[in-house]
């Protein structure tokens, strides 16, 4: 899986390691911290050579990783989960010296310059940012000397962002050393000194950051130009297809209006937590409105149930695709059938023909990578699975496509790839919807931008007009200048 | 290759237990191998198969039917009132099945509608429903049902020598077999039990199908029931009690995951034989009841135990 691979992290730096997925960042993380054994090669910690057959000497000698999903047991307290495993005692009794812990977490909190977390809240109760900065804090409380983030921003807010990094700078100064694992390029650039490419298990390069540039790395990482970032757009857009009236749900959002007409890219911004997922949940019919109206070419609809919408032909593409749009543990083939029960079966009998070429005709037109049908989509890489998903939906032929975070997790060639897709749909004439964080990719795909700022819509731009500082300034409420 | 001998081998794992536990009663009982005692355990293993087939459906959908006993009892009793007051005999059969059914879509109605976990809510129905047997019969058996040949037939009957039970029970086995494989229904069974949210994301309906799945479990638990009763000829309410156990011994031996979403209704099949061939061929070796229990545990823990790792 990896070979000739070489990473060199100094005391206090701060070191990217990308690569599109599946090139070997997991397992190059998993041989580093003895979750798997090397067949060949040195790893050496201050010039001397270790061994390490488990995670926990690892962490002994300093390494600890941070995952993308958080070890933070909802039900505890910061303080509880600070000590998770290693409990401090009064001696051997095997009587726990709270005191003591709830002073070391303080300190520890207060040493990555955090003050809202207090040792006595439930983890479960704070935001996922804060959730990170316990993890990261308790990596501290065991003196590491190399952490390593898988991912870390993946859901936080903008403003948990800045406070992340924030504390990465504090570590730095610290003289703790970081490795950090990241698809958003934006962020390597702005907060990493040198930078590792990996590419299918081998080693290509390291750049100094401040030497290179977005498309040399994109070239490292992908082995070809990839071209322009975001694919040229020139869809003619047509009449309005769906059209949203006084949207409202009680403590979510209110007061929702806005169209997507044939052929357009509607992009959707906002802070998370601003609402954007809750308003098209509804409109799809996965919560029920407290008030509204949904038009669709002009005539009302009545969506229940997300079977409604899909009847009407809205396909949506949640944000969470392994909990909301994958059953994950099952096949490529019965993934695509889910969406498309109706059209492979002839009196509720399924017609496994027409599945099969359904959904050999959707891994084909969307170059999904895979062995075939049959592979189970857990096992294929984020890029591929959220192919499937988008599969999913192609084949109901819809007129309105919602996608929530479409390139989320994904890599850059991926991304690329999906752009193009909703390109080709656009050029079909379906109204596209897209909710995404990424401000460039919000600039670079839509047509038209609306910004949600707590549950209202607060500005509209046309493409042309938008830039990321007006969106940044609508997404937070600032006042229109 | 060794992924691909290992998953068949959780495939198969169930079939080469039942083998292995047939032979080996084989070589202990020189009875077991009879052609009459194979008719016969077929016709017993048929009362539990009918229950677990109901329940492999409930726990694709990641459910859990503890009431189908107590529907068993109730609804045999009900089908014992209505041939005692003179109903046609095929007319009480189909409505006590309806009856099943509506005791079944009750569960399905509070799991869904009431947003109860499966287990709470059909733990409440369990004794609700036995209650409601007790009243019905004050406690007492319901004898002296009917003569009719077509009720005989349900229980007792043999069609060209195999009994009519295991008859019956093949054939809705090969039923919902083609249910669960062919059918828009049994994929919609398996993509809400694997990822509830994601299959309602989809626009299934999520709640409809697990109606129906307990409706199913219903209509199959009054089913065995009526099979209990016609071979005695009464129905007692005490009838089916801890007949839960048996049915989701039988699914989980089968190989389908309690988590939901993964498993066959062959695998059920199998369980319920090898359920039934324990108790048969200690029964022929005379082993008291009280270590039959100690046996069946066993083998239920060693069937998950292998099922686990050959996973």
């Amino acid at each position: 899986m990896l070979q000739n691979v070489q990473l060199e992290v100094r005391r206090g730096e701060i070191h990217a390691l990308m690569g599109e997925n599946g090139a070997g960042k997991s397992t190059l993380v998993k041989v580093l911290t003895g979750i798997h054994q090397r067949d060949n090669g040195v790893i050496k910690i201050n010039g001397q050579e270790v061994i390490f057959s488990n995670p926990k000497q690892a962490e002994e000698k300093g390494i600890i990783v941070i995952h993308q999903e958080l070890n933070i047991i909802p039900y505890l307290t910061v303080t509880q989960n600070m000590f998770l495993g290693k409990d401090l005692t009064y001696g051997k009794t095997g009587i726990l010296n709270k005191k003591e812990m709830r002073n070391k977490t303080e300190q520890n909190l207060r040493r990555l310059g955090v003050k809202n977390i207090h040792p006595d809240d439930i983890a479960g109760d704070l935001s996922v940012g804060k959730q990170q900065m316990i993890e990261i804090a308790r990596a501290l409380a065991t003196n590491a000397e190399l952490i390593v983030m898988d991912e870390p921003t993946a859901a936080l807010t903008d403003r948990e962002i800045k406070s992340l990094f924030e504390v990465v700078d504090s570590l730095k100064e610290q003289g703790v050393s970081i490795i950090y694992i990241s698809h958003r390029m934006e962020e390597i650039f702005e907060i990493c000194d040198r930078i590792t490419v990996l590419r299918d298990g081998q080693y290509i390069g390291t750049e100094n950051i401040a030497d290179t540039s977005f498309q040399a790395i994109v070239k490292m990482m992908v082995g070809r130009e990839l071209g322009e970032r975001f694919p040229e757009r020139d869809t003619m857009i047509g009449d309005i297809v769906l059209e949203i009236e006084n949207l409202e749900k009680t403590g979510l959002f209110k007061n929702i209006g806005f169209h997507v007409k044939e052929g357009e890219i509607l992009g959707v911004a906002g802070l998370m937590g601003a609402g954007r997922t809750e308003i098209m949940e509804t409109i799809f019919g996965f919560r029920k409105k407290d008030n509204g109206m949904i038009k669709m070419h002009g005539e009302p609809l009545s969506i229940n149930h997300p079977s409604d919408a899909v009847k009407a032909g809205i396909g949506f593409i949640s944000e969470d695709r392994k909990t909301k749009g994958l059953v994950i543990d099952t096949s490529i083939r019965k993934n695509i059938a889910l969406t498309n029960l109706k059209t492979i079966s002839n009196k509720g009998m399924i017609t496994q023909s027409k599945e099969k070429k359904l959904v050999d005709e959707l891994i084909q037109r969307l170059h999904i990578r895979t062995t075939g049908g049959e592979q189970e989509v857990k096992s294929l890489s984020g890029g591929n699975q959220q192919k499937v998903v988008i599969a999913k939906w192609l084949g109901i032929q819809p007129k309105v496509l919602i996608l929530d975070e479409p390139t989320r997790g994904v890599d850059v060639g991926a991304k690329k790839e999906i752009y193009t897709i909703m390109n080709q749909l656009t050029k079909s004439g379906v109204a596209i919807i897209m909710i995404s964080s990424e401000l460039p990719e919000v600039l670079g795909v839509s047509d038209r931008i609306m910004v949600i700022h707590e549950g209202k819509i607060s500005d509209v731009f046309k493409r042309s007009e938008a830039d990321q500082e007006k969106i940044m300034t609508a997404a937070t409420g600032g006042v229109k200048s | 290759m060794k992924q691909f001998v290992f998953h068949n081998l959780a495939k198969i794992g169930p079939l080469v237990g039942l083998i292995f536990i047939a032979i080996i009663l084989g070589i202990l009982s020189e009875n077991f191998f009879t052609l009459s005692n194979i008719l016969n355990l077929f016709r017993q293993v048929s009362v539990n198969a009918l229950i677990a087939f109901g329940m492999t459906f409930v726990i694709l959908t990641a459910g859990i039917d503890l009431s189908v006993g107590s529907i068993l009892a109730l609804g045999s009793a009900l089908t014992a009132g209505l041939l005692t007051s003179g109903m046609d005999p095929v007319l009480a059969v189909v409505v006590g099945l309806l009856i099943g059914f509506v005791l079944g879509a009750v569960n399905g109605l509070i799991i869904t509608k009431g947003k109860v976990a499966p287990f709470i809510a059909t733990l409440a129905t369990m004794t609700v429903y036995r209650g409601a047997t007790l009243v019905y019969t004050d406690g007492r058996p319901i004898t002296g049902l009917s003569d009719s040949f077509t009720f005989e037939m349900i229980g007792k009957g043999y069609v060209f020598g195999v009994p009519f039970p295991a008859v019956l029970m093949l054939l809705i086995f090969v039923l919902l077999f083609f249910l669960l494989h062919n059918t828009v229904f049994g994929r919609q069974v398996y993509a809400v039990g694997g990822n509830e949210e994601a299959s309602t994301l989809s626009g299934i309906k999520a709640d409809r199908v697990k109606i129906w799945v307990y409706s199913l479990t219903g209509m199959l638990s009054v089913l065995a029931g009526i099979i209990i009763t016609s071979r005695l000829n009464s129905a007692q309410p005490t009838a089916g009690s801890m007949y839960e156990l048996d049915a989701i011994a039988a699914v989980v031996i089968g190989g389908t995951s309690l988590a939901g979403g993964r498993g066959r209704i062959v695998g059920t099949l199998i369980g319920a034989l090898i359920i039934g061939v324990i108790d048969n061929g200690l029964n022929l070796l005379n082993v008291s009841s009280f270590y039959q229990q100690i046996v069946k545990g066993g083998v239920i823990l060693l069937a998950v135990l292998l099922d686990r790792k050959s996973k």
